[in-house]
């Protein structure tokens, strides 16, 4: 006899980034998820982005890997708390280890969370991770068809950020083909160029993370009217 | 990638019910995976069959649903399954159309058999 389930498959997981996402909204903690291709530059970006934000803001980075502390190592430097979440083969991050990594960082907030997902375009876009935003990196060393290939975390991010600019002279890469093929599989998803090593673009990108943070605060403050 | 991951919870599931209901045999279990779930299908059946071989599951079967990304209208109400990132509206041209379908990673249902009942 057939028996209707309805159940997520991920449910526990689900469960979890819930009450993440609860926390984090009682702990006014903006949390964004950063996912990529292995060297597209996602610990660059971090450590551009912690040089220029003030010490005295509150911000803390769980960086997750397979093997190695090499990322935390790179990321401590910049006076932030950081906590490497080294998954040992397994190939995305999953709420129970933000939940662990969260704990052993002693982050309570207010103030702004970085997730830096496992390289990996396929899985991380399973797991909710009780993230703000889930944010894809694409650099231009890659291909521009790579949204179209990689629907899933395309389709689920909300802001797709083209790295290495500065290599466009040299590569055939077309940021104008990669926008379209994003918006193909994403309408409404938001995009940004820069490049770690000229700095050029970067301002915008803090920008859009200083006008997520208002958001975030001022929807956090109607909430808890 | 993560195919070992996600057979692992639905067979996870099939657990705890079937250790609720001693009684029962569950034979199959159904899924429905989306389009924009990310899992290969040959991945996740190669993984159920190696994580239920010569355990108390190895006889449950997997049956598989595939669900196509799904979009529908505003302007017309159409609903329609998006085949290659074709999203325009079939019946009234709309380019901007949402997206209702394709991300299912669901347990669907499964097929038990209960004992039948002592005359």
């Amino acid at each position: 006899m057939r028996e209707a389930v309805e159940k997520k498959v991920l449910s526990e997981n689900d469960r979890l980034a819930a009450a993440l996402r609860e926390k984090f909204r009682e702990r006014g903690i903006l949390c964004v998820n950063l996912i990529s291709s292995p060297g597209s530059g996602k610990t660059t970006l971090l450590e551009r982005t912690l040089a220029s934000l003030p010490r005295g803001n509150a911000v803390a980075v769980l960086t997750g890997d397979i093997q190695t502390d090499n990322d935390a190592q790179r990321l401590v430097r910049y006076g932030f708390p950081v906590r490497q979440i080294t998954t040992g083969g397994t190939c995305h991050l999953d709420a129970r280890m933000i939940e662990r990594g969260l704990t052993e960082l002693g982050f309570n907030g207010p103030g702004l969370l970085f997730i830096e997902n496992v390289g990996n375009l396929v899985c991380p876009a399973s797991y909710d991770l009780g993230e703000a935003a889930k944010i894809v990196l694409l650099s231009v060393a890659e291909g521009e068809d790579k949204p179209l290939k990689y629907p899933g975390i395309f389709h689920r991010a909300s802001l797709m950020v083209l790295t290495k600019t500065d290599l466009l002279p040299h590569v055939d890469f077309k940021p104008a083909v990669a926008r379209e093929n994003a918006r193909r599989v994403h309408p409404d998803v938001e995009i940004l160029e820069l490049s770690c090593r000229t700095g050029a673009g970067l301002d915008s990108w803090l920008a859009w993370l200083d006008a997520m943070q208002r958001k975030f605060q001022a929807e956090t403050a109607a909430a808890a009217r | 990638m993560h195919e070992i991951g996600i057979a692992s919870e639905i067979l996870e599931a099939v657990a705890a019910e079937a250790r609720r209901r001693p009684e029962a045999v569950i034979s199959a279990v159904g899924v429905k995976i989306g389009e924009l779930s990310n899992i290969d299908r040959d991945a996740l059946d190669f993984a159920f069959t190696a994580l239920t071989r010569d355990t108390p599951l190895q006889d449950l079967r997997l049956e598989i649903e595939w669900c196509p990304r799904r979009q529908s209208c505003p302007r017309c109400g159409e609903s329609f399954a998006a085949e290659n990132y074709a999203f325009t509206c079939p019946a009234c041209g709309e380019e901007r159309t949402n997206c209702i379908g394709g991300n299912e990673l669901d347990i669907a249902y499964w097929e038990v058999e209960e004992p039948c009942a002592k005359p």
